[in-house]
């Protein structure tokens, strides 16, 4: 489903993100991408969604090469994608069901279907109740909650996570982790970059370990120590 | 699918607007301002304008002739420079009328009277009057009324013109009028583009502090007209809002202003402009609001849209 063929990428002041990495990624698979900080997970799930462009090699997702879509095509590839951010990144000025029903409306979903497809989400990760709140009236867990709600409502094909478990508390840890798991379970592929080897742990899945932006191990074993 | 995105884009840009209601009422404030100065341009405009006419009408050029000049001769005359294209009024008084106006104009004044009983006759020549388009035009009314060019050399019919009494005055006063029109354009030109820039950085700002969000729309897929769409939509609003705030403040500023005007300069009552010309104004102050509201929040989020 997704293919890295001898990706590099190397910014402009020099520093190389990435140093040939070559992986792919089956349909319904759930990967962990560890490593430290700097190791380069967060330039590699850029690649999947043409936030960023590789300085060599390819990346194709469902055998489009990403990196030669333009314009339109771009959103189109987007809209397959969920994007879960360690930051959250709500819309302030939007209440939590506009915030889920945004991705809805750029995928061109019609009222109806918003309005029955929205609540349905929030319910499957717990803050129906919230609904109508503003994101600086929830916690982190709920943000975190609304911002997967809105990854997931268009029910993409891929859900990537870029230390979606970071800025929040153990207990919150767990639930969010418990919530990706269930994405997974409803056959969505899910990559999640993390640093935090109680989630690796948890997931029991395959891990991609990055190091100075090469991939130094890549196994089914659940008990990696990073 | 069309009427559908719009219908959301432009509920989102109401939502915007109404939800950051104090960045609303800040952009409202400064495009307010603008709007005030622009619409004081009309004014100042219209001020300048009526006292240049003014001023223009007040110059005239007097041809006084010897009272045995013909009359069929002066009329002849009269038509020539009727005929001519930079004049544009001719006025012509008979030696009784300037006569009478002499009388009325020394009625308090015995000796001079008195002095007209005892010549017994009336020593005053007939009289034209005439008034150009332009001040710059004298000059050469003069120069055609030199007698020879008038008459072909014939009896000099003429006696005096008193435009060469007033030439050094009328000269200077052409060239300020000239300078007063250069300055005012050229002022009213900088300062308009001035307040522009001044809405168009605050209405930057404001898009400045939604950077993040445009970039989050942006990775959820959002077309660039949908992101786009509610923050110019906020932005014809900033402006319609403002607008219609300063013709509101228009209406008490004039009626202030207006018997100042009307007394200082010659004749315009800004209020009463104002009120005459309101379509004009409000069409010009609505349009100006939603022109610069919308460009501005246009081209400020095309920035942030490059993810």
């Amino acid at each position: 489903m997704i293919y890295f063929e001898e990706v590099s990428k190397m910014y402009p002041d020099e520093s190389l993100a990435l140093d040939g990495v070559t992986f792919s990624v089956e349909p319904n698979e759930f990967i962990s991408v560890v490593g430290h900080s700097g190791a380069g997970k967060t330039t590699l799930l850029k690649m999947i969604v043409a936030e960023e462009y590789p300085t060599s090699g390819s990346v194709l997702v469902s055998s489009e090469e990403v990196h030669k879509l333009k314009g339109e095509a771009i959103n189109r590839l987007r809209r397959r994608i969920g994007i879960i951010f360690q930051d959250f990144r709500l819309l302030s000025h939007k209440t939590v069901y506009e915030n889920v029903a945004f991705a809805m409306e750029v995928a061109g979903r019609t009222e109806e279907e918003i309005h029955s497809d929205v609540p349905h989400a929030l319910e499957l990760v717990g803050i129906t109740r919230k609904m109508w709140n503003f994101p600086n009236e929830l916690s982190g867990g709920e943000q975190q909650r609304v911002a997967i709600a809105r990854a997931i409502v268009n029910q993409p094909e891929i859900v990537i996570a870029d230390e979606p478990t970071g800025n929040l508390d153990p207990e919150n840890t767990y639930d969010i982790v418990q919530i990706l798991k269930r994405i997974n379970n409803l056959e969505t592929t899910v990559i999640i970059a993390t640093h935090n080897t109680g989630v690796v742990e948890a997931l029991n899945n395959r891990v991609v370990v990055l190091d100075s932006g090469k991939v130094v191990r890549d196994t089914k074993c659940p008990n990696l120590i990073v | 699918m069309f009427f559908t995105k719009l219908k959301r884009v432009i509920r989102y840009g109401f939502l915007n607007f109404w939800r950051n209601a104090f960045i609303s009422a800040t952009s409202v404030l400064v495009m307010v301002i603008t709007l005030l100065f622009i619409g004081s341009i009309i004014f100042i405009s219209a001020i300048l304008a009526a006292s240049l006419d003014g001023v223009r009408t007040q110059v005239d050029l007097s041809v006084t002739f010897i009272p045995e000049a013909p009359n069929i001769e002066i009329l002849a005359l009269k038509e020539e420079l009727e005929a001519r294209p930079d004049v544009a009024s001719v006025m012509y008084s008979s030696r009784e009328e300037v006569l009478s106006e002499f009388r009325e104009r020394h009625a308090g004044d015995r000796i001079i009277l008195q002095t007209m009983e005892e010549l017994g006759r009336n020593p005053l020549g007939a009289n034209l009057t005439i008034q150009a388009y332009n001040p710059e035009s004298y000059q050469d009314i003069a120069a055609f009324l030199e007698p020879e060019m008038a008459l072909g050399g014939g009896e000099n019919i003429i006696y005096r013109i008193n435009f060469r009494d007033n030439e050094l005055a009328i000269s200077r006063l052409t060239s300020l009028i000239g300078a007063v029109e250069r300055f005012g354009l050229v002022l009213t030109v900088a300062l308009a583009f001035v307040s522009v820039l001044i809405t168009f950085n605050t209405v930057r700002l404001i898009i400045y502090t939604a950077r993040e969000e445009i970039a989050v729309m942006r990775l959820v897929g959002a077309s660039t007209r949908y992101i786009r769409g509610p923050f110019v939509i906020s932005g014809v609003l900033y402006g319609v809002i403002a607008a219609l705030i300063t013709l509101a403040v228009f209406y008490p500023m004039t009626y202030w202003l207006g018997e100042l005007t009307e007394n200082f300069f010659i004749g315009l009552n800004v209020f009463n402009y104002y009120l005459e010309n309101f379509l004009q104004i409000f069409l010009l102050t609505v349009l100006s609001g939603v022109f610069i509201g919308g460009i501005s929040s246009y081209m400020a989020v095309k920035r942030y849209l490059k993810i």
